[in-house]
């Protein structure tokens, strides 16, 4: 594993990086978690697809880390860790997506959590939690359907469309849908509203 | 990695102006106002007629002059007009094609593609007189000698088929914005594919900045065999989505009320689905 990660830090060419990264995260093994978060900051998007997909093969094991290492300082960054945590959907990413859905300036970062959000394991919660984090999530993504930004009033479709599979939550759904069809501006967002309606 | 839909910031650094004021700061004795109430107007698409006479008024504008001889008012009351949608905007739009100020006749073309009136299409092809041979770099200045990217782009937009002769040299022109602007413009005059194969072609093989310009320029076309291309590019996803919205929207037809969604238009929302 050392070699592996040493690969990483001593990386030539864009290539030679993605290569080491690949080889990194081919290892699957908990001590790549740091390197291939710190990938992300690199600013060379095949060796950060590379660390995404090795830290999505990893799953629950780095949420904590991802969790704790997002980088308030380069969006590009956060949003790979953003779209890790996304895919890996483990419901303890619930309130740092709330809060970028909600504050982040970065589109691509906030469309990733929107994502996310409608996609999260519930299940894994303790059943006690269970339906306040499902709320607060629907509530959210109810809430940002009035956003400005035509991309992520459709990113906001598509997490409601996740949604709409728990009974408790699929009426309020099915009537912002409605509205939105009447309402929307944007004939790809009204679009992407009969597509989830099917 | 930059991100720029040039969204990211614009509304919150904005001094506050209502319509009011914006439309009267067009005639300030302070040109920086001025210059920042045309940009304004057009920005929050207040197409009030006081707002449209004051900008067709500012395509005339004398007092504010840069170094080199350019008319900055001029150049955002151009900008603004073609987003407000007014075809009395035209005439003036058209005058400003023969400007002394380069950046001035590319804003009036972009605005013309915008309102897409035909009878811009004479004054737009004059600008293309002596071909590819004239469109040349002036030394010392960062442009060629008249906007040929946006006239080419506003020739195909607003359907001038009588300009497919024209447009068709400059398919060999050496810039590949250049190229590709006609590449663009011929696929909308004549729906042939060849022309559409030529910007996945540069979609794959340009730097980054041509990687985002032709991913306008697929988007604006609805080039629906680009949609996997477009998805795929190495290219930011906002750049991608924007693209891929285009080919939806060309989907879904004209009708904004009534509209069905097609296996195409599904395609293409599955893959916008995965850039999010």
């Amino acid at each position: 594993m050392t070699e592996l990660i040493q690969a990483v830090n001593l990386a030539q060419t864009p290539a030679q990086m993605v290569q080491a990264v690949q080889n990194l995260a081919a290892a699957k093994d908990p001590a790549a978690i740091p390197t291939l978060i710190k990938v992300f900051g690199y600013n060379n998007p095949g060796a950060a697809m590379a660390a995404v997909a090795g830290l999505i093969e990893l799953g629950e094991q780095a949420v904590p880390q991802l969790l704790s290492q997002i980088d308030d300082y380069n969006y590009g960054a956060r949003a790979y860790s953003i779209r890790s945590l996304a895919a890996i959907a483990d419901p303890r990413a619930l309130d740092i997506f709330i809060s970028i859905v909600l504050t982040d300036f970065a589109p691509s970062v906030r469309r990733a959590a929107i994502k996310g959000l409608g996609n999260l394991q519930w299940q894994k919660l303790p059943a006690s939690e269970q339906s306040t984090a499902i709320n607060r999530a629907v509530e959210t993504l109810l809430w940002i359907c009035q956003d400005t930004d035509w991309s992520i009033r459709y990113a906001a479709v598509v997490g409601l469309q996740a949604m709409a599979k728990i009974p408790e939550v699929r009426s309020p759904i099915l009537s912002k849908f409605q509205e939105m069809l009447t309402n929307d501006t944007e004939k790809a967002v009204r679009a992407r509203v009969l597509m989830a309606n099917n | 990695m930059i991100e720029t839909t040039g969204e990211e910031y614009s509304a919150e650094n904005a001094p506050q102006l209502t319509p009011e004021l914006a439309i009267a700061n067009l005639q300030s004795s302070d040109l920086s106002l001025r210059y920042y109430a045309a940009w304004w107007l057009g920005h929050y698409q207040i197409n009030q007629p006081e707002a449209i006479d004051k900008l067709i008024a500012a395509l005339e504008d004398e007092d504010d002059r840069t170094e080199l001889g350019g008319y900055p008012l001029r150049r955002n009351a151009a900008r603004s007009l073609g987003k407000l949608g007014d075809l009395k905007a035209v005439p003036g739009l058209i005058k400003c094609l023969e400007c002394d100020d380069f950046y001035v006749r590319e804003a009036a073309a972009q605005s013309l593609a915008m309102l897409g009136d035909k009878s811009a299409i004479t004054s737009l092809i004059k600008l293309l007189d002596g071909g590819v041979a004239r469109a040349v770099q002036i030394p010392g200045r960062p442009h060629l000698t008249q906007p040929y990217e946006a006239v080419l782009e506003a020739l195909g937009a607003i359907g001038a088929t009588e300009a497919i002769s024209l447009i068709e040299p400059f398919l060999q022109h050496p810039i590949p914005r250049v190229e590709c602007a006609a590449n663009r413009a011929m696929y909308q005059l004549t729906q042939d594919s060849t022309y559409g194969e030529k910007l996945v072609k540069w979609l794959a093989e340009g730097d980054i900045k041509l990687r985002r310009v032709v991913l306008g320029d697929l988007g604006a076309i609805g080039y629906l065999a680009a949609a996997k291309a477009i998805a795929q590019a190495q290219a930011e996803n906002s750049f991608k989505l924007m693209s891929l919205k285009g080919l939806l929207e060309y989907q879904l037809g004209n009708d904004p009320e009534n509209f069905s969604i097609s296996p195409d238009a599904i395609q293409v929302m599955n893959l916008m689905d995965s850039l999010l």
